[in-house]
């Protein structure tokens, strides 16, 4: 019998992504003061990109966000990583090492729908590479007031959380096999040999895909905040133009 | 009730790497082939070894071939090697280690993708095939494996307490199996034993609990003969400190890559015992040495000498010894890239051991065949680091063969009953006798009169003296029970049998010892510090007589006419240097 | 430096005794060395108290994986575990491993992981090789190297719960095997297609990558992001990618070939 307390980790991550998940939806659903506009910025929220409505000039009411979100929310829900995180806190499964977890009749792992999807993982990889380049844009463009350069406290949120949500996405587990995880032989053609190069490089981060996961949920989520507030008019978005 | 029985042509004792690959060797050859070993299949001591695997490649240094790893063996083993197991095992060693790696082994590399090599003392090129620091794991999964898919019926936690005969000619074993107590009995046309070493007849050993001398033992009763029985290898660098774990091995590893030895006063003291070879000398020079000064007062607080790796580069410390680093934080609070290490001589391997054929491992007792760390003759006075894997396998293999063709003639056997009445006897009288004799007690008593009186230095007064105990304690050895009579995985039943074991070996040790009057590899006399002619030229060979006591006649070495100019050119060699 | 480590004084064991019907945690007290690890510390009581007492060992030394127990709740080698590492105001539980059957005490019945390791062909040259030595780089043998560390302890195998919990011996063969598993299918001489074992027989898709196994290992490797998830991903490749599939790329391995049934 384990004695010590081992079930703070798991209602600390309840707790966590209970909260995350709640405010994407207050968020998504709101669907207001996501960008800030003011003196020629423009600042979009990560959880409003690609700026649907401004791409395709069209002005809605209804929480279009939920069309872009479920991409982001796909790869994190499908990421091995938060497969871990919820199959142990919610589904507890086991709720911790050497601890009996809920009584279930039948265990079918990720052998049964819905879960055998979470092998679809590398495809919402792929999306989250589009949804990332969307915010690489959205964090350049940040730096530019009437087309001339500023830094500001807004962009520089913008591209710390880009930062950290590209060292997430490339520290996926999908993406390491892609990039040269798949290969048998790391020498035996000179692909192999550069794959390989990329296949090593690419495992350092994903030995702190853990990190990155989290650290990258509170970005997403302060840079939103951020924009929300600066946008709602509680305060003004510092920043200097050159 | 029926005792469990099993019929093989060939049974080999042991799943250590000699084992595996006879027992190998035995089903490809189409024998009916058992094996059965005292732990759980690839947990046997091999399992432990670490720096690697001698064979001649020529993958780093092609310079390097059979002749010279057959001279760096005789002039380790200061020319009491058996000649023509010396040749047998550098002529194969290299087929042996590509053997398998073809059936899955992975070694590390050169940078033109062939198997690595690394140097290793007294080998004159870089020879040793290793990967990392546990090369040993490597071989003993890589035969377990091909075991598994061969034709070999294994049989764990299987303990065999006897060999039984059947007038001249070994026909089978007894024992019993560990979990349930209960007996079982083998008959075999060929039975091979490799059940390894002995070195729990010391108290600070590198040696895993398995290595408790049975096979020794069993072929002595059975009538084997026992060959260079004085010569034990300790390892200079075992850990002294903390109690628990004193004797575990500290690699050499630590001193190729550069780690300094020193005294309490901080001298360099290999300096005085070997200017030229420093920390890298042979293996018994080292061990003198550290020995030495902690006799002289120039000990650390636990009593060893200080090994130090903390001048080299963390990093490269941590990359290089990652179980050594582990080891010492682990188990001894000490950070070796910080810190130094205290170290001291542990007993290590027995280069004596059964005597047998070079070409077949047959033992002068019909059906009777060893192989391994169990068998004699391949290091002589001394064995270089990364011989015995070479040996494990060279010799596993061709036991495995000569075994399978020896059952091959044999004619069907089967085990008097008599004989299997006597085995039944001893097992139970352990058991339910009326003994008062504790074994852990016993076996405790044995380390002590060993580590006191037969360790790395001996004089006739000690030597004597420790005989004299030991008689004390044959004495007492019918008289053993284990404390408990419960049949069901009872250590201290076991215990019984090893101890007595143990005991044999203990003797022949001693006594083997006491009649070598020189000094000479593992063997050194305090009163016979020089080499002598005599003993030059001769091995000592052990057996028992029929009346039971133990003979000892010295026996001229093994030699071969054609290997003759390789053994002067190195002798001729080693006095111009 | 190389300071003398503290004795502990009196230290108290609770040992699980018994077999498959009954059994208890006994209390045990003992004096102990400064140093000691739980493996001596068993062995002392059996050797002066409890006589009977089965427990697993062969090296003393990590490097056999035989002295697998559950100290404090937590699968751990005895022989690497210190007691004064472990909290001094609690007494210490050394129970037997749970995911198989007990034979007594602190000894159970691991058969079934030798079982399993039959069913798993062995490395196989591709039948495309030339003659000759192997030529293997380092870079592929630092990949395989980790995952032969394992010292088949069996205690990643202890602490899944897809064994521990649910039972399921007959549907997956557990972390170790995926290990070994890894190391053939990632050899690059192996010239056999395992995905089919891998999926079906081997049950890779009941793993929910909780990384329990990698918790525990003694040898710290990385079992679910090693072994387990690359080879999920090659199971993703030849049967779960419709990409792949469309493009006819789903089962191409080259040099390997599907094992003989
Ligand atoms: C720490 C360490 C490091 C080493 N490093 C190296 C190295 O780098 N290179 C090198 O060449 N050598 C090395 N050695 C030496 C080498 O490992 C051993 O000499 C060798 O492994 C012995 O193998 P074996 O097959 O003869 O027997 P073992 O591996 O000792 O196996 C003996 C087998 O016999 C069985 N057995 C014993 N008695 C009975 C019985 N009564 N009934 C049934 N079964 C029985 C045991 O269960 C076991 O399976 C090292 C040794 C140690 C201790
Ligand atoms: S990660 Fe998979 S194999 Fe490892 S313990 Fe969890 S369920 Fe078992
Ligand atoms: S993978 Fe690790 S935990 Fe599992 S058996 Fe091997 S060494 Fe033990
Ligand atoms: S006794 Fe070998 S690992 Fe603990």
């Amino acid at each position: 019998m384990r004695r010590d307390r081992w079930w703070v980790q798991p209602a600390l991550i309840v707790a966590a992504l209970t909260v995350f998940g709640i405010y994407s939806i207050v968020r998504a659903i709101l669907s207001k003061y996501y960008a800030i506009t003011a003196g020629g910025a423009h600042l979009q929220s990560p959880f409003f990109s690609p700026d649907l409505p401004g791409i395709f000039s069209f002005k809605t009411g209804l929480p279009w966000a939920f069309l872009v979100l479920w991409a982001p929310l796909g790869m994190r829900s499908t990421c091995y990583y938060y497969r871990k995180s919820y199959y142990r806190s919610f589904f507890l499964a086991p709720p911790s090492c050497a601890v009996a977890g809920a009584a279930r009749r039948r265990y079918t792992g990720e052998t049964k729908l819905p879960l055998v999807l979470n092998n679809l993982h590398r495809f919402f990889f792929y999306l989250a590479v589009l949804v990332v380049a969307f915010l690489w844009y959205d964090a350049i463009r940040g730096f530019f007031y009437h087309g001339s350069f500023g830094i500001g406290l807004g962009n520089a949120i913008m591209l710390i959380n880009v930062l950290c949500l590209s060292a997430f996405t490339f520290g996926c587990n999908s993406w390491r096999h892609i990039i040269g995880g798949k290969l048998n032989c790391f020498s035996c053609s000179s692909a192999a040999r550069t794959r390989h190069g990329l296949w090593q490089k690419f495992s350092i981060l994903n030995g702190h895909h853990q990190f990155w996961a989290w650290i990258s949920m509170f970005t997403v989520g302060l840079t939103d905040l951020y924009i929300w507030l600066a946008s709602s008019g509680v305060f003004t978005d510092p920043h200097h133009v050159f | 009730m029926a005792i469990e029985h099993h019929d093989y042509d060939v049974l080999v004792l042991g799943s250590g790497g000699s084992g595996l690959r006879a027992a190998i060797a035995a089903a490809e050859a189409g024998a009916k082939t058992g094996l059965v070993c005292k732990s759980l299949l690839g947990k046997a001591h091999t399992v432990m070894a670490e720096g690697g695997l001698a064979a001649s490649l020529g993958n780093v240094d092609p310079r390097d071939g059979w002749e010279t790893h057959f001279q760096d063996t005789m002039f380790g083993g200061k020319y009491l090697n058996n000649w023509r197991m010396a040749e047998l095992h550098a002529k194969e060693a290299p087929d042996r280690a590509r053997e398998l790696e073809h059936w899955g082994a992975v070694f590390d590399r050169t940078p033109d993708r062939r198997m690595s090599q690394r140097a290793f003392g007294g080998h004159t090129y870089k020879r040793l095939v290793h990967i990392g620091d546990r090369t040993g794991l490597e071989m003993i999964r890589t035969l377990q494996d091909k075991t598994v898919h061969s034709a070999v019926d294994v049989f764990m936690e299987t303990t065999i307490t006897r060999l039984i005969k059947d007038g001249e000619r070994v026909v089978g074993c007894f024992g019993y199996r560990r979990p349930t107590g209960e007996q079982i009995t083998f008959s075999a046309k060929a039975l091979v034993l490799a059940t390894g070493g002995s070195g729990r007849i010391y108290k600070i050993t590198s040696n895993s609990q398995d290595c408790t001398g049975d096979g020794y033992a069993l072929a002595y009763e059975a009538g084997a003969e026992m060959v260079d029985m004085e010569f034990v290898q300790f390892h200079p660098t075992g850990m002294v400190y903390p109690p628990g774990v004193a004797g575990l091995l500290v690699t050499e590893a630590v001193r190729g890559e550069g780690g300094i030895l020193r005294n309490a006063l901080g001298e360099r003291f290999m300096e005085k015992y070997d200017p030229k070879r420093m920390e890298l000398s042979t293996r018994d020079v080292v061990a003198r040495s550290i020995y030495t000064e902690v006799k002289e007062g120039r000990g650390t607080p636990h009593g060893g000498a200080y090994l130090d790796v903390s001048h080299l580069d963390s990093d490269y410390v941590r990359r290089k010894l990652p179980s050594m680093y582990d080891q010492f934080l682990e188990l001894a609070g000490v950070d070796i890239t910080k810190e130094p290490m205290q170290v001291g001589p542990t007993c290590h391997y027995f280069m004596g051991g059964i005597k047998v054929d070079a070409d077949t491992g047959a033992t002068r007792v019909p059906g009777l065949f060893a192989t391994g760390e169990a068998s004699g003759g391949m290091n002589g006075a001394n064995r270089l680091g990364g011989n015995s894997l070479g040996d494990l396998l060279v010799f596993g293999r061709r036991a495995g063969l000569g075994a399978a063709e020896a059952a091959g003639k044999a004619g069907s056997v089967s085990l008097p009953a008599d004989e299997l009445a006597a085995a039944q006897a001893e097992v139970d009288t352990f058991l339910n006798g009326s003994g008062t004799e504790n074994p852990f007690q016993m076996h405790k008593e044995l380390q002590t009169i060993m580590g006191d009186g037969v360790g790395i230095f001996r004089d006739r007064e000690g030597l004597s003296e420790a005989i004299g105990k030991l008689e004390g304690l044959q004495s007492r050895v019918g008289n053993l029970r284990a404390p408990s009579n419960r049949l069901d995985y009872n250590p201290g039943w076991q215990l019984c049998r090893e101890v007595r074991n143990m005991l044999t070996v203990s003797l022949m040790i001693s006594r083997a010892a006491l009649m070598r009057e020189e000094s000479r590899g593992g063997h050194s006399r305090l009163d016979f510090t020089a080499y002598s002619d005599y003993w030059s030229e001769n091995n000592i060979v052990t057996h028992m007589h029929s009346d039971g006591e133990m003979v000892l006649t010295p026996t001229p070495v093994i030699t071969r006419d054609e290997l003759g100019a390789l053994v002067e050119a190195r002798k001729e060699a080693e006095k111009a240097s | 430096m190389s300071e003398t480590l503290t004795a502990g004084g009196t230290r108290k064991l609770q040992i699980w005794r018994g077999d498959l019907t009954s059994g208890e945690l006994v209390d045990y007290e003992l004096e102990t060395e400064p140093g000691m690890v739980v493996l001596d510390a068993v062995l002392e009581i059996q050797r002066s108290q409890a006589p009977d007492l089965a427990v697993r060992w062969n090296c003393k030394a990590a490097k056999c994986g035989s002295c697998s127990a559950e100290v404090n709740g937590r699968p751990r080698l005895m022989c690497k575990t210190r007691l004064d590492h472990l909290p001094a105001d609690q007494p210490i539980t050394v129970e037997p491993l749970r995911a198989f059957p007990l034979i007594r005490d602190l000894v159970t019945d691991v058969s079934w992981n030798y079982e399993v390791n039959k069913k798993i062909p062995p490395f196989t040259p591709r039948e495309d090789l030339p003659e000759g030595d192997f030529l293997i780089d380092q870079a592929d043998t630092d990949r395989m190297s980790e995952f032969r560390k394992c010292i088949e302890c069996f205690m990643c195998q202890d602490v899944c719960h897809i064994l521990r919990d649910h039972r399921l011996h007959d549907r997956y063969y557990g972390p170790r095997f995926m290990v070994r598993m890894a190391s053939l299918d990632m050899h690059p001489l192996d010239g056999l297609d395992r995905i089919d074992q891998i999926a079906d027989d081997g049950g890779i898709g009941l793993c929910n990558i909780t990384k329990c196994c990698t918790e525990v290992c003694p040898e710290g490797i990385h079992i679910t992001d090693n072994a387990i998830i690359p080879l999920k991903e090659r199971v993703v490749d030849a049967r779960y990618d419709p990409l792949l599939k469309i493009l006819g790329r789903n089962r191409r391995r080259p040099g390997k070939k599907k094992p003989a049934v």
